[in-house]
């Protein structure tokens, strides 16, 4: 484009006005991280008395001593971290496989299981049967139940055939002229060459389970077995409305409120310890898995 | 002739037997999941007793369906639910396509990579926490909005039990987490334009502010149109997962939608046979509306969803 000089004084007061309403669309998503991380590290008393508006007041880390002193917070956190990474691994280990499956021109019967797959996309069986399912199959309550029921779905298979499928022919060739196997074909050439696609899947993979709370809240009964987002839930949400548990933490170190900013900044932070990589890969996954047939 | 067709079968599979081994846990997975689920779909016709199972209870042809037609309850869950997507789509739906075209205008090639980043970064935040916040902002007590308004010497007001403000601060809050994000579609769209448009109009002496309106805007114009098919056919979905957390009984009158009241009958409640029967009920008007903003997007550009 042209240098910026050759700009007019309309054009340039139009730039200012553009930078400014960006600035303050950046600044309205900032502030509410902003503002729980600054109730987070202020007295209780500063805020139950309504004295944090943006920074914090009375620093201290009583909220973070008394979150990291529960131990339910602890089993939650421990929990969370076995269904992503396990569940990650799950699905990986399922989808990869049967995506290279579907991308081979050679399978029988490609066409009905693609439309098998797809056809999940605009159609399920809704919530109560998959529950129905999910009791018979002896997978409620039950660890493995949300790491298997879970693993897989259509928008990540198509996203990762679709890759296999754009792999150039001559690589297959060469393989199988050494004589390769088809998992030896898979694995040394496929999976290599995929990196992106794949790094893509498991970020998604990762972070929608980091974030899943409902299905946890539904299929779980025992609390040693719940995971973060559910433990906050019924912090957050549930306890919110319960005036007599949220009296009972007010003390002037700490309070409700600050306790349950505490809860959410510890369960952010992992997020934004892998968002650069995510940012890293996501738009290159997502312009290559438009989803088509 | 079926013989030959055996035994060629039989030859592919011993020949290809791996990638039929690779494919397999894939196709358990789907049948066990996605498919065999579906076998539960009868009980939107029967009078299901959880002790007779699903086999042994009676049918009852469309008895759950008549029954949520005369239910108030679910007329209005279903009402709610267009409403909400309905001011979804005014509200919610030009915002993503504003930021785009307004990221594209921004000089500095920094400032527009770390705007970027910040905006994008809510998409990834847990719906749970997003209710926290909001929670914690509209908090009549510490929240800082009453903080503000009080100042300004106005009444406080309790947000989440005023059904009358539900709306706004699902689809406020809705555009805080997913407007960054969505503009992604849009920037994509509008990195594929061609350059030399907007040279010949520079040299025509268009201002900038021309060019976004007479080039940009309708270069991704098409883009605008298939992700507002999409919208029209997500008509009936909403995110019910966040409306659990901010939905109280104080506010059901405009926050209980179909996905938060299958939940309550059938997961809370135990009304199986109902709750499935509403369920169905909206994922066939879904799967009726994705199909035909298909064929209209079919028709209108030669991009169709599959």
């Amino acid at each position: 484009m042209a240098s910026f000089n050759l700009y007019s004084r309309g054009d340039r007061i139009f730039g200012y006005a553009n930078a400014t309403l960006i600035g303050l669309f950046v600044l309205s998503t900032l502030y509410p991280f902003i503002y729980i991380l600054s109730v987070s590290i202020s007295s209780g008393a500063a805020v139950t008395s309504g004295q944090v508006v943006l920074l914090p007041k009375d620093l201290t880390l009583a909220a973070y001593e008394f979150v990291l002193s529960d131990r339910l917070f602890w089993i939650a956190y421990g929990n969370t971290f076995i269904y992503t990474f396990g569940g990650t691994a799950v699905s990986l280990a399922i989808m990869i496989p049967g995506a290279y499956a579907l991308s081979r021109a050679r399978l029988r019967g490609r066409k009905i299981l693609n439309m098998m797959v797809a056809f999940t996309l605009w159609f399920n069986a809704g919530m109560i049967p998959f529950f129905l399912n999910m009791r018979d199959l002896g997978l409620l309550d039950s660890r493995l139940g949300i790491i298997i029921g879970f693993a897989c779905n259509a928008f990540n298979v198509i996203l990762l055939r679709n890759f296999f499928e754009a792999v150039p022919k001559s690589f297959e060739e060469a393989a199988k002229m050494d004589g390769a196997s088809e998992f030896q074909l898979l694995w040394k050439v496929f999976i290599p060459l995929s990196k992106p696609a794949i790094i893509t899947v498991a970020l998604f993979c990762i972070v929608s389970r980091w974030n899943s709370y409902f299905w946890a809240m539904v299929l779980l009964r025992g609390e040693e077995k719940i995971p973060l987002q559910l433990y906050l839930k019924r912090i957050i949400v549930d306890l919110t409305a319960n005036d007599e548990f949220a009296s009972s933490l007010l003390t002037s170190r700490y309070s409700f409120e600050t306790v349950t900013a505490a809860i959410m900044i510890a369960s952010i932070i992992p997020v934004l310890l892998i968002y650069p990589s995510i940012q890293k890969y996501f738009n290159k996954g997502i312009t290559l898995g438009g989803v088509k047939e | 002739m079926i013989a030959g067709y055996f035994k060629r079968l039989g030859e592919d599979l011993r020949k290809d037997w791996q990638l039929y081994l690779l494919i397999l846990p894939m196709l358990l997975w789907f049948m066990l999941f996605l498919y065999k689920p579906m076998e539960g779909l009868q009980i939107a016709f029967k009078d299901f007793s959880p002790f007779r199972g699903i086999a042994g209870s009676p049918w009852v042809g469309l008895e759950n369906f008549r029954t949520l037609l005369g239910d108030q309850i679910f007329i209005r869950a279903f009402l709610n639910t267009i409403t909400i997507s309905g001011l979804g789509l005014i509200f919610a739906f030009p915002v993503p396509i504003v930021l785009a075209i307004m990221f594209n205008e921004l000089q500095s090639e920094l400032g527009r990579r770390f705007s970027q980043t910040i905006v994008y970064l809510p998409h990834f935040i847990s719906v749970v926490i997003v209710a926290g916040i909001v929670i914690n902002l509209l908090s009549p007590t510490t929240g800082v909005v009453n903080l503000i308004l009080s100042s300004l010497g106005l009444e406080r007001v309790y947000f989440l039990t005023q059904p009358e403000w539900f709306r706004t601060v699902f689809i406020g809050s809705n555009i805080w987490k997913e407007a960054g994000f969505e503009s992604i579609v849009y920037l994509a769209a509008i990195a594929g334009i061609s350059p030399t448009l907007y040279e010949s109009a520079r040299v025509d002496g268009a201002s900038r502010w021309q060019m976004m309106w007479r080039i940009t805007l309708p270069c991704i114009l098409p883009t605008i149109i298939i992700m507002l098919i999409i919208r029209i056919g997500n008509l009936v979905e909403v995110g019910f997962e966040y409306i659990i957390l901010l939905y109280q009984p104080a506010t059901y009158r405009t926050a209980d939608v179909v996905s938060t009241y299958v939940y309550r009958t059938g997961l809370q409640g135990t009304q199986y046979d109902l709750a499935t029967a509403a369920g169905l009920f909206n994922a066939v008007i879904a799967f009726a509306l994705v199909f035909a903003a298909n064929r209209i997007s079919r028709k209108v550009s030669t991009t169709s969803l599959w």
